[in-house]
């Protein structure tokens, strides 16, 4: 299984990256972590002529905190976010989750962005931003400009990226304190793609939920908030009722994918299941 | 076709220059260009780990990466870990304990554990498992892998 | 000093571990590089195959006058097809070769095959078993009605009688989902052609390389002597490298045709798609039980899916005529009427799979006691008790002699081990808390090393089963002993190099094990059936004695006293209880270079060659499985596994508990993970590793394998086969231990692999909600 030809390019800028995508347009396609663009490539379902390898950009090499901000460039890999990396509750939540992306030389090489860009159903990190509401920074010949992902996020493996533009750094809240975070994911074995994820965000007042962030991914074809979800618990202590209530509504939210490993039902009963587990884990954090 | 390009990197110590296509993998560029051919390729899309090299010490599936991008980089493979006739500890835990019997996957495994090790030593046996759940094995169903790790663990900490 | 029965580290391994092993892929540098192209739809008719423009390609027109493979049975109830080394006038199989290409590295091959394109008129396939079946179905063959390859029956006089006097009849079907064997190398040849002698050495990852030259030869019209066929390094068989395969057949006819070496090697996607698949059967069981608990019937019609073609030596045969021979297991039936069919479908063809037609049909019978208990009130255990065979040799009520074993005992000792009675306690308890465990078993015999008269009884063309070695020690005292078996993995050269080493009183380095080679090795039959050790182990045994007589023979003489006075030991030839002796090294020399002096081995010299051919003999175990099943996701984790086994006399335990363990694990996985899943167009859904879930080290628990050893006159070593074992009984433990977890929320398992999402579909069914 050996990929088709291409022609190869290693920009050591953002500006000669983005030149070269637009020169070549729907012929070109970054390369950055390669862990879902080459394997697709090794099976011929994905045959770019060009390959801009970004891979030699050092300026896109970072995580920082910035005031309220977790500002990730798009050479930051999988890896680096399974040590602690920010404090607050984000800071906390991201090594959780971390670990659960693929196994650990996929996360050697993998990116967040390119996650991000590659917008599978079942990625962590797209289910973060989109729970979290991040900002999305995409770089062109045209300038800069911020996206969020309800817009970004189109369909599976869709978004609203250009052929000629590049995501440069996602920037995600830095959340203090008085959230309490939990994630929880299904898969069949060790390392799979998730068939169902939930993230959940509590922020506490005098004890009682004052805002509510839940997120659902890997069962639709994209992730997304379960507003109506996050509207029950707001207001209550999360106690087991309403939390069961929450994932229930959520199983009902989504839009199921369909596939050989679960079927719609099947995945709507991941989704219950791991909007409970999630919500525990922030309830008795 | 595309024009083969030069490409210069370190393999166990050893500075390689190879004429390789882009589209060369780094396993292919090995085995083919290099000729150590004890990286294996299981799959070509990043699941079984056959295939897993080191890559300035990280572990990396050498089907997922292009020989072209490793330029600079300091390589390691399975050839590399014994010292002369002194076998590495993994490799001589994976002896003492059976942690091998077609051998297909036997690379991929040392170098992954190369690399677990190398991070964290003192690691557990959980955090151990979950590591090892990277590469798959078809014969030995894993406990006498998981038992060798341990072992040479253990023996790399004196 | 014994070497037998120690768990010793393998010769194999040293080179294995620093990457020297030379596997096939790795001898095909500068090979030109063959690559097929295989047919995009499961069932057409063929109009046209273009090749690019000033290419040369390979079909069927190409290959002329070579003969399609035909894998014959000597019985009625068998039809046998043929299958076209190229297809040419029809595709039969998504996957199916068509043509080949020939290019300078596998990318450029992997072009130039896209270029190749095939106008087929397309039809609709039959891809289920049912659909086979269906009256008026479209057939696979035309020479096969109803699309039935094979179709067997066996029944004994009373069979109606005892269930018409049965206090509980006990029914149900049981679904084998379709499995893939996936050893981690694919299957690959590298054809050598020698410009000096026109002889083509063609290096293949297989498990049989006598076979294999016989059967490209048969196809090619060359003579054997043209071909040697070398298994180099083999990265796992597992029954999918047991097979002559077109591939290999369009290798060395391109080896010779080009005057190159040409190296075809398989990619992932081949190897899921086109290589061989197992298991795909459905089973309608019965049985028969009176008050007691006591088995008076079985009844079976089994189903096999055995895809497009009858692979060979094996056949498509092979799943059905073991299903059916070997369904009483290790219990009493009296009675007994079996059907089994192998059906052909627009599928990938069946080759054997570790186990065969075993695991399922254990699980089949394991899951009917279980069933049985439950409906007696009886305990899982006792019902076992009243069922088990206790008395040796048995002979089954399908003519299949048991040597002694200890099915019984094995799982007494399993019970205790994992303390059911405790278990039972801790089960109730979680179950107050929502949490539900559950405890399941097995109990199998295994059938290893066939020889001959086993394979004769299926009335194969081709009866496999001895194995004769050579022994031949060199004027340095060395030994290499060559065999027809063909190990790949289950460091044969260690364990025979042990077994050969007690018997004639050296060290196992003094011994070296050649195998695999056509040119070096005797014919013989490879590695599969759980047959290498008590089989190849057995002539080890007889040659090494033969030798250490003819060594003790001139031993004598050098020493001036009789040969029954010699002792060997330590590498030593002594006479027992002086100091008097001489090193084998100046023994062999004076052997050779003074043979006037020994009249005794003048015919033969310092070799020897025995043959070995048994019945087969009968390795048991109990599998324990404890699971829990989280009602919430369907997820089964298990919490606990136990082996107890009984393969006689351990010639190497690590290598032998190394074997359980592999086979577990495979077993485990085709009870909870592995399925191949085809749609309605007959093409695969599950061609990546990430879609055909293979477990990894998380998935996989810690095996604990308890030893018994019951020592019988079958096998000559005393020691039992062991290789297939872990498959044939962990998916039983597994399914009875879920239905166990699920039995109080109204849901049993009758089918594998048995997923959450199944799972939960059944509790709904059964009316249990988990929320």
């Amino acid at each position: 299984m050996k990929p088709v030809s291409f022609r190869y390019f290693a920009p050591h800028t953002v500006d000669e990256a983005v030149h070269l995508l637009a020169t070549y347009g729907e012929e070109g396609k970054i390369l950055a972590g390669g862990q879902s663009l080459v394997p697709a490539m090794n099976f011929r379902l994905a045959r770019p002529a060009n390959l801009i390898d970004i891979n030699r950009i050092d300026a896109l090499d970072y995580v920082r905190a910035d005031r309220d901000e977790l500002r990730i460039g798009a050479l930051a890999r999988h890896a680096r976010f399974e040590a602690p990396i920010a404090g607050g509750a984000l800071g906390a939540l991201l090594p959780r989750v971390a670990r659960h992306i693929g196994h650990l030389p996929i996360r050697s090489r993998g990116t967040f962005c390119g996650s991000i860009a590659h917008a599978d159903p079942a990625s962590e990190w797209c289910l973060l931003a989109a729970t979290l509401d991040a900002e999305l920074v995409v770089a062109s010949r045209r300038g800069q400009c911020s996206v969020r992902p309800d817009e970004f996020f189109v369909a599976a493996l869709t978004t609203t990226l250009e052929p000629d533009e590049l995501l440069t750094e996602i920037r995600l809240p830095l959340l203090n304190d008085t959230w309490r975070t939990g994630f929880a994911e299904f898969s069949r074995r060790a390392g799979d793609f998730a068939l169902a994820m939930c993230a959940a965000f509590l922020r506490f007042e005098d004890g009682r939920i004052v805002e509510a962030r839940i997120g659902v991914g890997g069962a639709a074809d994209r992730p997304s908030r379960i507003t109506a979800a996050e509207a029950v618990l707001t207001g209550t202590g999360g106690r087991p009722d309403i939390c069961r209530q929450a994932g229930n509504i959520a199983a009902e939210a989504i839009d199921p994918l369909e596939d050989i490993h679960a079927s719609a039902a099947y995945r709507r009963d991941l989704v219950r299941a791991m909007v409970g587990r999630a919500l525990d884990q922030a309830l008795t954090q | 076709m595309s024009d083969k390009q030069d490409v210069t990197f370190t393999v166990n110590g050893d500075e390689r220059t190879i004429h390789v296509e882009p589209r060369r993998t780094l396993a292919d560029a090995l085995r083919e260009d290099c000729g150590l051919t004890g990286t294996h390729l299981g799959c070509e899309h990043g699941v079984c780990g056959a295939c897993t090299v080191l890559v300035n010490d990280q572990p990396v599936r050498s089907c997922l990466m292009f020989a072209v991008q490793a330029g600079g980089a300091r390589v390691r493979t399975v050839e590399g870990l014994a010292s002369g006739n002194k076998l590495h500890p993994l490799q001589q835990a994976f002896w003492d304990h059976h942690g091998l019997q077609c051998g297909f996957c036997t690379p991929g495994f040392l170098m992954l554990a190369v690399s677990i090790l190398e991070r964290q030593s003192d690691i557990t046996e959980p955090e151990l498992r979950e590591a090892l759940s990277s590469n798959l094995c078809r014969c030995t169903g894993y406990q006498n892998i998981l038992k060798s790790v341990l072992a040479a663990a253990a023996e790399m900490r004196k | 000093m014994r070497w037998v029965g120690r768990p010793l580290p393998r010769y194999e391994d040293p080179v294995l571990l620093q990457g020297r092993g030379r596997y096939t892929a790795d001898l095909a540098h500068g090979a030109r590089i063959l690559r097929f192209v295989r047919s995009p739809v499961a069932r057409g008719r063929i109009r046209a195959v273009n090749a690019p423009p000033e290419t040369a390609i390979i079909t069927a027109a190409v290959l002329g006058d070579v003969k399609p493979i035909s894998p014959r049975l000597d019985r009625p109830d068998y039809v046998p097809v043929a299958q076209p080394i190229l297809a040419y006038e029809r595709v039969t199989y998504a996957g199916e070769p068509i043509a080949a290409v020939i290019a300078d590295t596998a990318a450029e091959a992997e072009d130039l095959a896209e270029q190749v394109t095939v106008e087929i008129d397309v039809e609709t396939p039959v891809v289920t078993l049912d659909q086979a079946l269906a009256a008026g179905a479209p057939l696979v063959h035309d020479m096969a009605a109803q699309n039935t390859l094979i179709d067997v029956h066996f029944e004994t006089p009373d069979v109606a009688a005892a269930f018409a006097a049965a206090h509980q009849v006990v029914e149900f079907t049981f679904t084998s989902g379709r499995q893939a064997a996936v050893p981690l190398e694919p299957r690959g040849a590298v054809a050598a052609f020698d410009a000096a002698t026109g002889r083509v050495t063609l290096s293949a990852s297989t498990q049989m390389p006598h076979l294999l030259r016989t059967g490209i030869a048969d196809a090619l019209g060359i003579p054997e002597s043209e071909l040697r066929v070398v298994a180099p390094e083999v990265g796992g068989g597992f029954g999918q490298k047991m097979a002559l395969i077109p591939e290999f057949v369009v290798a060395v006819w391109a080896a010779r045709r080009c005057a190159r070496t040409v190296a075809w090697v398989e990619d992932r996607l081949e190897n899921l798609t086109a290589s061989f698949h197992a298991r795909d059967q459905r089973l309608d069981l019965r049985g028969a039980f009176d008050a007691d608990g006591r088995l008076l019937a079985i009844e079976a019609d089994v189903l096999c899916n055995v895809g497009a073609y009858s692979n060979f030596p094996a056949t498509c045969g092979v799943e059905p005529l073991m299903a059916l021979a070997d369904m009483p297991g290790p219990y009493r039936v009296p009675e007994y009427r079996a059907r089994a069919r192998g059906i052909a479908s627009n599928t990938c063809p069946m080759a054997p799979y570790r186990g065969v037609s075993r695991p399922v049909i254990t699980a089949a019978m394991e899951r009917l006691m279980d069933c049985a208990a439950a409906r007696l009130g009886l305990d899982a255990l006792e019902i076992r008790r009243r069922n088990l065979v206790t008395a040796f040799p048995h002979t089954s009520v399908t003519g299949i002699v048991h040597d002694p074993g200890s099915y019984r005992e094995a799982m007494e000792a399993a019970a205790r081990v994992v303390d059911v009675a405790q278990f039972r306690a801790r089960q109730h308890s979680a179950r107050a808390d929502g949490r539900w465990l559950g405890l399941g078993m097995s109990v199998f015999a295994e059938r290893t090393g066939p020889g001959t008269p086993a394979f004769a009884a299926r009335r194969m063309v081709i009866t496999p089963g001895f194995e004769r070695v050579e022994l031949v020690m060199d004027p340095s005292g060395f030994l290499e002993a060559r065999i027809g078996s063909s190990p790949h993995g289950q460091g044969l050269r260690t364990t025979l190099a042990q077994l050969i080493a007690d018997e004639i009183g050296i060290a196992p380095t003094e011994v070296r094990v050649v195998s695999g080679d056509t040119d070096r090795s005797p014919y013989g039959w490879g590695t599969f059936a759980s047959r290498s050790l008590v089989i190849a182990g057995g002539a080890c045994k007889l040659a090494a004695t033969k030798l250490r007589e003819r060594l003790q023979a001139v031993a004598g003489q050098i020493l001036e006293a009789a040969a029954s006075d010699i002792e060997i030991g330590d590498g030593r030839a002594f006479v027992r209880g002086t100091d008097l002796g001489v090193e084998l090294r100046h023994l062999a020399r004076a052997a050779y270079h003074q043979s006037h002096r020994f009249e005794a081995i003048a015919e033969t010299g310092l070799s020897a060659v025995a043959t070995y051919d048994p019945y087969g003999t009968f390795s048991n175990a109990c599998h324990v499985a404890i699971v829990g099943v989280d009602i919430a996701t369907g997820q089964v984790e298990i919490e606990r596994f136990v082996a107890v086994e009984d393969a006689g006399q351990l010639i190497n335990p690590m290598i032998v508990e190394g074997q359980v363990h592999g086979g577990v694990a495979q077993g485990i996985a085709n009870a909870l993970y592995e399925k191949v899943v085809y749609d309605a167009d007959g093409n695969i859904l599950t061609g990546s590793l990430a879609d055909y879930l293979v477990p990894t080290m998380a998935e996989i628990p810690t095996i604990e394998i308890h030893h018994l050893a019951t020592l019988t006159g079958a096998s000559v070593t005393g020691a039992k086969g062991v290789g297939e074992g872990g498959t044939i009984g962990a998916p039983a433990a597994i399914l009875n231990a879920v239905s166990d977890a699920l039995a109080p929320l109204g849901v049993g398992i009758f089918e594998m692999p048995i997923t959450p999402q199944r799972i939960l579909q059944l509790l709904r069914q059964a009316g249990c909600n988990a929320q």
